[in-house]
């Protein structure tokens, strides 16, 4: 209980931290720009005064620094983000449409490339050095060099326009026609996870590897328990702890590869809002979403730390031992 | 070292291996930096046995990126690499690889080859300088904080680790578009390598504090104490210089995840402004004739490719001789 406490309150510090940070960025942009930020947002050469004195307004840019950052974060607690002045729609409205495609989409890579990479892993580990090893690791070694945007590229010239067996851009949803959606989420799920796969498989072989070392697998081999037992019950059980870990923190990298692979592929989530943003200087919605990013990053990894105390009670008690 | 620290339990030794070794919390983080020493790291965790010799693929690597850094440096001297802007207009427009253009051509008649060279220094040179402002600034904010350690560690530590809070590519594009002035649609230079800069820091910080800390207990270490030596003197002469080497080793993986940010950049639309090549434009570019003219962008592709895998090969042998955990950004 006290270990969740105090992750409790590491997650409200963090939350605090992150919500200021990306609250100066209008601040920072007013160091770069010389120029307040409701002028940058106007774009320059506006003359019409009463825009900016609304702007202004909007942003409480009259108070003093620390109650206009109070009064950004109740609003964003009550999830308005203030108004995107290039759509002339609420922020939020325009994060609630593009959020949950790229939570789909993320969700599929994710699933996905857990379900491979653990079998792949684990036959590394069991067979350490074997030739399904040496051949995996090596393949795993290049494909963490492809860039995902690099990945998304190939797939759309093999799958999409040399075989023309897959759509090359486009989203259908799921409930519109169950078969188009599989087939459109083929080429970004993959290009997505393949560079998780070999993580992951990386991670969990290395770390199989010092399991099987341990001297209670040589008691459960000298019992004569069968291997799949070992691997799956014994071996597995822990080295699924750290796969867990490692893949909260990849939901960082997961999120900045799919804002390639939403360009790539034409499907309008998260990166594909963000990244129109920059161009269109429409900086609210900008610092909207990456509140909304980061806080998603930054709570998907609390509540695997919190899951992890729970399925591994040494986490619990290193702690109050320490 | 305490009886319970978790790094002696089965699970966890891995963790060193994490590739996006990020936001570790911090329990797990004390515990596999601090109380162990670079030696018995060494002994416990790396399953692979020190490498003896560097091996043909290392040299092949080396040689790669050698003859890639020279002709980018040297790009407006060859004879044979192109003005990037040069149009060869007594060629078809997309013609393939031929004996004067070795990457074909793309849609307006300019040189692949030669593009992809000129693309390579900007690359290349992004790269470098973030990677030389990220080792001097993380290293110095490391060494530090491992060595001084107390409130001042705490503080810079902490605020390094808020950062680590951001995912890494769209902390990039926010930087990159809150830094970028005003009338100009592309960020310049300036913006993506103070981008990329901040989002190296922390890691190396890491990197350095974790070192530090590691030989600030070892035995030749204490003796310089014991001996008087000042603490600016053990800091300089006794720890810096054993803290050098791994940094290295673990600056080329990182020259890689650069070239890779600031690709992703460039494939965006978000770094160095068109008509000036980059890899990550050129691939993107080169889309639009993926059907008609696939070489255009998949020339770029290729070399881009061999260039991460042959830093991240020389760095990963590199590393595991001197042993430095995978952290990456």
């Amino acid at each position: 209980m006290r270990y969740v406490l105090t992750k409790v309150v590491q997650l409200v510090i963090v939350l605090l931290a992150v919500s200021f940070l990306t609250f100066s960025f209008l601040k920072l942009l007013e160091w770069r720009t010389g120029v307040g930020p409701e002028i940058a947002i106007l774009g320059t050469g506006v003359g019409n005064e009463e825009a900016v004195a609304e702007v202004r307004g909007d942003l409480n840019l009259d108070d003093p620094y620390f109650v206009q950052y109070g009064r950004w974060l109740g609003n964003a607690v009550t999830l308005d983000l203030g108004e995107s002045y290039a759509n002339n729609s609420s922020v939020s409205e325009l994060i609630g449409n593009a959020f949950p495609k790229t939570a789909l989409l993320m969700f599929y890579a994710m699933f996905f490339s857990l379900l491979i990479s653990v079998p792949l892993g684990i036959i590394s580990a069991y067979r350490a050095d074997g030739v399904f090893d040496k051949v995996a690791g090596t393949t795993a070694f290049g494909f963490l060099s492809v860039p995902t945007f690099i990945f998304g590229v190939l797939l759309v010239y093999l799958f999409a326009l040399e075989l023309r067996w897959l759509p090359a851009t486009g989203y259908v949803t799921f409930t519109e026609n169950p078969w188009e959606h599989v087939r459109h989420m083929i080429l970004p799920v993959t290009a997505l996870m393949v560079g998780q796969i070999a993580v992951y498989t990386r991670l969990l072989r290395t770390d199989m590897i010092s399991t099987l070392q341990e001297d209670y697998i040589s008691v459960a081999r000298a019992k004569g328990m069968p291997n799949r037992r070992i691997l799956l019950k014994h071996a597995f059980r822990p080295s699924s702890f750290s796969l867990l870990t490692v893949a909260a923190i990849n939901v960082g990298t997961l999120i900045g590869g799919s804002v390639v692979i939403e360009q790539i592929f034409a499907i309008n989530g998260m990166g594909t809002l963000i990244v129109s943003s920059i161009f269109k200087r429409d900086y609210l919605v900008i610092q909207g979403c990456v509140l909304i990013i980061a806080i998603v990053f930054v709570t998907a990894n609390f509540l695997v730390d919190i899951l992890y105390a729970y399925l591994d009670p040494r986490i619990r008690h290193a702690r109050s031992v320490s | 070292m305490p009886a319970a620290s978790p790094d002696h339990l089965p699970g966890n030794p891995a963790l060193s291996e994490t590739p996006g070794g990020r936001l570790i919390t911090e329990s797990q983080f004390e515990v596999s930096f601090d109380s162990v020493t670079a030696d018995t790291v060494a002994d416990e965790i790396t399953p692979h046995r020190v490498v003896k010799k560097l091996g043909v693929g290392f040299w092949i690597a080396v040689g790669f990126l050698v003859l890639l850094t020279s002709m980018a440096i040297l790009a407006p001297y060859l004879p044979f690499v192109d003005e990037p802007n040069a149009t060869d207009f007594l060629l078809q427009a997309e013609a393939g690889p031929s004996y004067e253009h070795w990457m074909g051509v793309d849609a307006i008649g300019r040189d692949v080859f030669s593009r992809v060279v000129w693309g390579a220094r900007v690359s290349l040179s992004i790269a470098a300088l973030t990677v030389a402002f990220g080792l001097a600034i993380g290293g110095v904010v490391g060494l530090t904080a491992g060595f001084y350690g107390g409130l001042y560690e705490k503080i810079s530590v902490g605020s390094l680790d808020i950062m680590l809070a951001f995912p890494p590519l769209i902390l990039a594009l926010a930087l990159v578009s809150f830094l970028s002035e005003p009338g100009t649609q592309n960020a310049t230079l300036f913006t993506v390598t103070l981008t990329l800069t901040v989002l190296t820091v922390p890691a190396f910080a890491r990197i350095a504090r974790a070192t530090t800390l590691g030989f600030a207990q070892r035995e030749f270490v204490q003796a310089s104490r014991t001996l008087g030596a000042t603490k600016g003197r053990v800091l300089l002469r006794d720890i810096f210089p054993n803290v050098v080497p791994p940094m290295l080793s673990f600056a080329l993986i990182v020259v890689a995840i650069v070239i890779v940010g600031e690709g992703t950049l460039s494939f965006l639309g978000l770094s160095v402004s068109s008509p000036t090549p980059t890899w990550g434009s050129l691939i993107n570019d080169g889309r639009d004739y993926l059907d008609s003219a696939p070489h255009i962008s998949l020339f770029p592709c290729l070399i881009m490719f061999l260039t991460l895998l042959a830093f991240n090969y020389v760095g990963d042998v590199l590393r595991r001789r001197f042993d430095v955990k995978e952290v990456s950004l």
